[in-house]
C-alpha cells in the first residue's frame, strides 16, 4: 500500500494503469517498453528512489533543473519562508521580490537591462521571440536545425518538425533552420535582411550536446550584428555555473541581445524563467508594458526562490567545486573511455554538461538501460541517440561522483549486451 | 505565526546561510584532499614548507591581530607562539614519514598510510592562529584538509590567517581548497558541522564544553581537557632559578597556554627562599586581605570572571583593586587549602598564581593530586627538584600525561622547552576523558593498512623494491583558487590581478579540454 495522504495506490502496477488511463498513455508505455520501469517515488539531493524502493543517482536533472540536487535543504527553506508572507503576486504591479530578483538577475550579466519573468523555459522564449519582432519589425526567426526550445506556440516552430507538425505548428515560411556549425548556411539565412532574431542553445542540449567549433558562436553573433538581425542566447540548460561560469554565453565571449534562462533557475521547486534583454532590446516595456501578460510568469514565490538560486551559484565554495567535479569526469571519463573504446568513442564536454558518444545509432538508448539496471539514471538525447545526456550537479561530492564511475563501470558489459542483442529492449 | 512587523527586522526568515555554506567547504575539502592524499612525500614536503614559510612571515600580524582582536596575551608572545608553529614544528617532523608505505620483510607485513580525509579543527579565543598555524600543518603533513571554526572572537584573524596559508599551499602546488576557515562560526553550526558524515575527524581544542560535543557528535574526535597543572618545587630544586622558571611561565602570553602552571606547592622549609626567588622574578606575594579581593573579583559567585583571561597581572590588580608595581609580572596569592573550597587554585588562565604549602613531599603530592581531581586531569604538572626518585615518584602518583621537570609548564609541557612534541593540543587521555594521552602530532590524522602475509615460513612475500608506491605522480596538476569572490583575501595571500587571471584562464583550458 502506498499511502500519500491525500491519495494512494495498492502497488506501483495500479500507478502505471491510472496513469495510463488517466494521464498520458504514450508516455507511460514508452518507458515500459524501453525497459525504465522508474516511477519517482521519494527524492533527495542528487538521489531518486523509485516506488520499488530503489535508489538511483539523478544524472538527468532535468535538464538542469535539479542543478543543486532534489529538494535542496537551503531553497526549500527559502520557498517554505517565502510562503509565510507571499503568495504568487499579482502580475500588473511592481512587487519587492520581483524587483529584487531582476535586479540580481541583470547584475550577473554585463551589458544587460531588463529581466522579464516566465513561469517556464518556452514563456521565456516566447518573450525573447516576440520582444526580438518588436524591436526589428521583423517577421521571420532563424533557429539551427535539431534545436530545442520549448513546446508553446513560437518557441516549437523553431524546433524539430517531431513536436511542430502534429500539432500543425509548423511555419516553414516564418520559421527557417539551418545547420548547427555551419556560419555559411547562416549567412545565406540572414542575408535577406528579413529575419528578426537568430535562437541558439549554447550548447545544444536535446541533440546531445554537440560543442559549437572554435569561433562559431561568435561569428554566428557578428553575422546578426551585420543584418540587422537580434542574437538570443538559449541558456536554459548552458546557464548557471553549468559551463563553469554563470552564462555559457560568457564562457565563449559572446555578448547576445537576449538570453532565455529557466529549469535550474527555481531550484526544482518553483517553475520560473526569465527573458533577460538589453535597453536596445526592452523598447515594448516602456511602450506598452502590459504586452506581455503571464499571471504564473515571474511569481514571487519562484522570484524569492530564483534570488537565492543566484545567490548560492555566486559563493566561491559551489564555483570551486562545479570546477571539481568538470575535472573529475574529464579525468575519470576519458580512462573509462580508453577501457572502453569498442563501444564509448567520444566524450563532449564543457563544465558539467557532457555527452558521452556511443558508437550505434542507438547506443545511448542502450547505455541509459544499462545505466538504470545499475542505479545511475541519465537520458539518452532524444535527437541524437548515439550520444547519452551526462549531466552532473553542481553540488556533487567525491563520494557520489565516484559512485557514479564505478557504476557506470559495471554497467558495460550489460551495454555491449544490449547492443549485440537485435532487440535492445529486450 | 505572528509576524514581527518592527521596522528593520527581516520579514521573511533567511535560511542560515552559513551553515549552507560551511556544508559546501566541506564538500570542497572533500575534493581537495581526495587530490592531495595522492601527493608523495617530496610535494608534500613542499606544500608544507611554503605554508610553514608564509606563517613564519606573517607571525607578527598575526600576533598583532590576535591580541588586539581578543583582548588576551602579549605581541611578542604569540609572535614566538606563531614562529614556533611554522618550520620548527615542521623540522620536528621532518623524518616523521606518513606518506610512503612501510615494508617489513622480517615481519612479512607491509602498511600503507591512509590519511583521515577532512578534518575539522576548532581553534580557542586564547591561542587562534598558533593553533591555526599548527593544526593546519599537522593536516598538511598527514595529507589532510582540514576546516577550521575558530572561536568566535577570533574569527577575523583566523579566516585572514586561513586564506593566507591556503593561498601558499596553492602557490606550492596543492588543490584548492586544502584549507579553510568558517567565517561565521557560532556554537549551533559548529555542533552541526561536527556531526557531519563527510568530516572524518574533529580536532577539538576549545572550553570543556565544545569538546565534550566533538566527542558526542558522533564522529571520531581528538578533543583535550583543560589543564590546571599544579607545580611542585622540592627543597632539591635550586630555588631561584625554579622561581625564575616559574614567574617566566606564568607571564608568558599572560598564562593563555593551558600548560601554564596553576598552583605552586612548596614545603615549609623552602617556602622563605622560594619567596625571595619569586619577588626577584618579577612576582606580587599577596598579603591576606589582598587574596580576599583578588578571590572576589577573579571568582564572584565561585566562577571564574573571564574577563581575566589573558590579561597582564598589573591590569588585573587594578581590577581587584590591589596596588602593585608597574612591573609585576605575576600575582601569587598564598592559599591555605587546595581543591573544591578554594576557587583560586582552579584554571585560572591569567597571570595569577595560586601557592600553598606541605610539611612532606608526600603531602605535596597528594595535594596535587586533589587538584587534579577537580580540574586538569590528564594534563599537565612540573616539578622542579634534583631527586630523580622523587621525580618519578611524583609523576607516578599524578593522574597526569606529562610533568615538565626542572623547566617553564607553559612552555615545557607543548614541547617548546622539552622534547616533548610541539603542540597546542595536549592529549589529556583515559584521565581526562580524551582518546589520546600525548601530545596531538600529524601521525594522529593517519591510520595504516596493513598487508599481512601467513607467517608460515613456507608462504613469501614476495620482493617490493619494484612495487609502485600509490601515488599520482610527483606533483598533480594544481588547482587554482575560484577567482571573483575571494579576490581580496587572494590578495593578501601575495597573488595579484594578473596572477589570478592566469589561473582562471588556465582552468578554464583545462576545463574545456575534453570537448570534441
Amino acid at each position: 500500500m502506498f499511502n500519500y495522504g491525500f491519495f494512494n495506490f495498492d502497488s506501483k502496477a495500479e500507478l502505471l494503469d491510472k496513469a495510463i488511463e488517466y494521464w498520458n498513455p504514450g508516455k507511460t508505455k514508452f518507458w515500459q517498453d524501453a525497459g525504465i520501469d522508474l516511477v519517482i517515488d521519494r527524492r533527495e539531493g542528487y538521489f531518486l528512489y523509485d516506488m520499488s524502493g530503489r535508489r538511483l543517482i539523478d544524472l538527468h536533472l532535468n535538464g538542469g533543473t535539479y542543478n543543486f540536487g532534489h529538494r535542496n535543504p537551503e531553497l526549500v527553506a527559502t520557498l517554505k519562508s517565502a510562503l509565510d508572507y507571499f503568495d504568487m503576486g499579482n502580475h500588473w504591479f511592481p512587487s519587492v521580490a520581483r524587483a529584487a530578483f531582476a535586479e540580481k538577475l541583470v547584475k550577473t550579466a554585463p551589458g544587460m537591462k531588463y529581466a522579464i519573468f516566465g513561469a517556464g523555459g518556452a514563456e521565456a522564449v516566447e518573450i525573447a521571440l516576440k520582444t526580438a519582432r518588436y524591436a526589428t519589425k521583423r517577421r521571420k526567426i532563424v533557429s539551427i536545425i535539431k534545436g530545442y526550445h520549448g513546446h508553446s506556440g513560437l518557441s516549437v516552430a523553431t524546433g524539430d518538425d517531431r513536436f511542430s507538425k502534429i500539432f500543425l505548428a509548423d511555419r516553414p515560411e516564418e520559421f527557417v533552420q539551418v545547420p548547427f556549425n555551419d556560419i555559411d548556411a547562416l549567412e545565406r539565412a540572414l542575408r535577406g535582411r528579413d529575419v528578426a532574431a537568430f535562437i541558439i542553445e549554447t550548447i545544444p542540449a536535446t541533440y546531445g550536446f554537440p560543442m559549437p567549433n572554435d569561433g562559431y558562436l561568435k561569428a554566428c553573433q557578428e553575422l546578426c550584428r551585420r543584418y540587422g538581425t537580434l542574437y538570443i542566447a538559449d541558456e536554459v540548460q548552458t546557464g548557471l555555473m553549468r559551463t563553469g561560469m554563470m552564462w555559457g554565453w560568457q564562457s565563449y565571449g559572446l555578448e547576445p541581445d537576449m538570453f532565455v534562462t529557466g529549469k535550474g533557475l527555481g531550484g526544482g521547486i518553483y517553475p520560473i524563467s526569465a527573458c533577460v534583454v538589453t535597453e536596445k532590446c526592452g523598447g515594448w516595456l516602456h511602450e506598452d508594458g502590459a504586452a506581455h501578460i503571464s499571471t504564473s510568469g515571474g511569481s514571487e514565490l519562484g522570484c524569492v526562490v530564483g534570488h537565492q538560486v543566484i545567490d548560492i551559484l555566486q559563493r566561491p565554495e559551489v564555483i570551486s567545486n562545479v570546477h571539481f567535479v568538470a575535472d573529475f569526469f574529464h579525468r575519470s571519463l576519458n580512462q573509462m573511455m580508453a577501457a572502453h573504446s569498442d563501444v564509448f568513442v567520444g566524450i563532449r564536454q564543457r563544465g558539467v554538461i557532457l555527452g558521452l558518444e556511443f558508437d550505434h545509432p542507438e547506443g545511448a538508448v542502450a547505455v541509459s538501460r544499462a545505466l538504470y539496471e545499475n542505479g545511475v539514471w541519465a537520458i539518452f538525447s532524444s535527437l541524437d541517440k548515439r550520444v547519452l545526456q551526462f549531466k552532473p550537479g553542481v553540488l556533487l561530492d567525491v563520494a557520489t561522483c565516484q559512485e557514479i564511475v564505478d557504476r557506470m563501470e559495471a554497467a558495460m558489459p550489460r551495454v555491449r549486451a544490449l547492443l549485440r542483442s537485435p532487440r535492445r529492449a529486450a | 505565526m505572528q509576524m514581527q512587523l518592527h521596522e528593520d527586522a527581516p520579514r521573511l526568515v533567511v535560511p542560515d546561510r552559513a551553515e549552507a555554506t560551511a556544508r559546501m567547504k566541506i564538500d570542497r575539502a572533500g575534493w581537495a584532499v581526495r587530490s592531495y592524499a595522492r601527493f608523495d612525500r617530496a610535494a608534500v614536503m613542499r606544500v608544507t614548507r611554503a605554508v610553514a614559510e608564509a606563517a613564519h612571515k606573517a607571525a607578527q600580524e598575526y600576533a598583532e591581530w590576535a591580541v588586539r582582536e581578543t583582548g588576551m596575551g602579549v605581541v611578542e608572545h604569540k609572535r614566538l607562539k606563531n614562529e614556533l608553529s611554522a618550520h620548527p614544528l615542521v623540522d620536528f617532523y621532518e623524518n616523521t614519514d606518513l606518506v610512503n608505505p612501510r615494508v617489513d620483510a622480517g615481519r612479512k607485513m607491509v602498511e600503507i598510510p591512509k590519511p583521515a580525509g577532512v578534518v575539522l579543527a576548532l581553534t580557542p579565543a586564547t591561542n587562534p592562529v598558533s593553533t591555526l598555524y599548527y593544526k593546519a600543518i599537522l593536516a598538511l603533513l598527514s595529507r589532510n584538509a582540514v576546516i577550521f571554526s575558530p572561536h568566535p572572537l577570533a574569527r577575523a584573524c583566523c579566516a585572514h590567517a586561513a586564506a593566507r596559508l591556503e593561498a601558499a599551499a596553492v602557490a606550492a602546488g596543492a588543490p584548492a581548497g586544502l584549507i579553510q576557515c568558517i567565517e561565521e562560526p557560532s556554537v549551533p553550526l559548529v555542533q552541526a558541522l561536527m556531526a557531519s558524515p563527510k568530516v572524518q575527524v574533529i580536532l577539538a581544542t576549545g572550553g570543556g564544553p565544545m569538546v565534550r560535543a566533538a566527542y558526542s557528535s558522533g564522529n571520531p574526535a581528538i578533543g583535550v581537557g583543560p589543564g590546571n597543572a599544579p607545580v611542585y618545587v622540592d627543597p632539591t630544586a635550586d630555588q631561584t632559578l625554579a622561581a625564575q622558571r616559574i614567574v617566566d611561565s606564568k607571564a608568558f602570553d599572560n598564562s593563555v597556554l593551558c600548560t601554564n602552571e596553576s598552583v605552586l606547592i612548596s614545603l615549609a622549609e623552602n617556602a622563605n627562599r622560594l619567596e625571595r626567588g619569586l619577588r626577584a622574578a618579577g612576582a606580587h606575594i599577596l598579603s591576606e586581605p589582598e587574596v580576599g579581593k583578588l578571590r572576589a573579583w577573579l571568582f564572584p559567585h565561585g566562577h571564574l570572571n573571564t574577563a581575566a583571561v589573558g590579561k597582564s597581572a598589573v591590569w588585573i590588580a587594578q581590577q581587584a583593586g590591589l596596588r602593585v608595581v608597574p612591573s609585576t609580572r605575576v600575582l601569587i596569592a598564598p592559599v591555605a587549602q587546595v581543591g573544591l573550597d578554594e576557587p583560586l587554585t582552579r584554571e585560572k588562565l591569567c597571570p595569577v598564581l595560586a601557592w600553598a604549602t606541605a610539611e612532606t613531599f608526600e603531602r605535596a603530592t597528594g595535594m596535587a593530586q586533589m587538584i587534579l581531581r577537580m580540574t586538569g586531569a590528564g594534563h599537565s604538572a612540573a616539578i622542579h627538584c634534583e631527586d630523580p626518585q622523587k621525580a618519578m615518584d611524583f609523576a607516578a602518583a599524578l593522574s597526569v600525561y606529562r610533568v615538565v621537570v626542572n623547566a617553564p609548564c607553559s612552555q615545557g609541557a607543548a614541547g617548546f622547552a622539552t622534547h616533548l612534541a610541539p603542540s597546542f593540543m595536549i592529549g589529556t587521555g583515559y584521565f581526562g576523558r580524551s582518546s589520546v594521552g600525548e601530545n596531538i602530532g600529524p601521525q594522529h590524522l593517519v591510520h595504516w593498512t596493513r598487508l599481512a602475509w601467513n607467517s608460515d615460513a613456507s608462504v613469501q612475500m614476495g620482493d617490493f623494491g619494484a612495487v609502485r608506491a600509490p601515488f599520482e605522480g610527483q606533483a598533480p596538476a594544481p588547482r587554482p583558487a575560484p577567482a571573483p569572490a575571494a579576490a581580496p583575501l587572494a590578495e593578501a595571500g601575495g597573488m595579484d590581478r594578473d596572477m589570478l587571471r592566469q589561473l582562471i584562464l588556465q582552468e578554464l583550458r583545462e576545463l574545456t579540454r575534453g570537448q570534441s
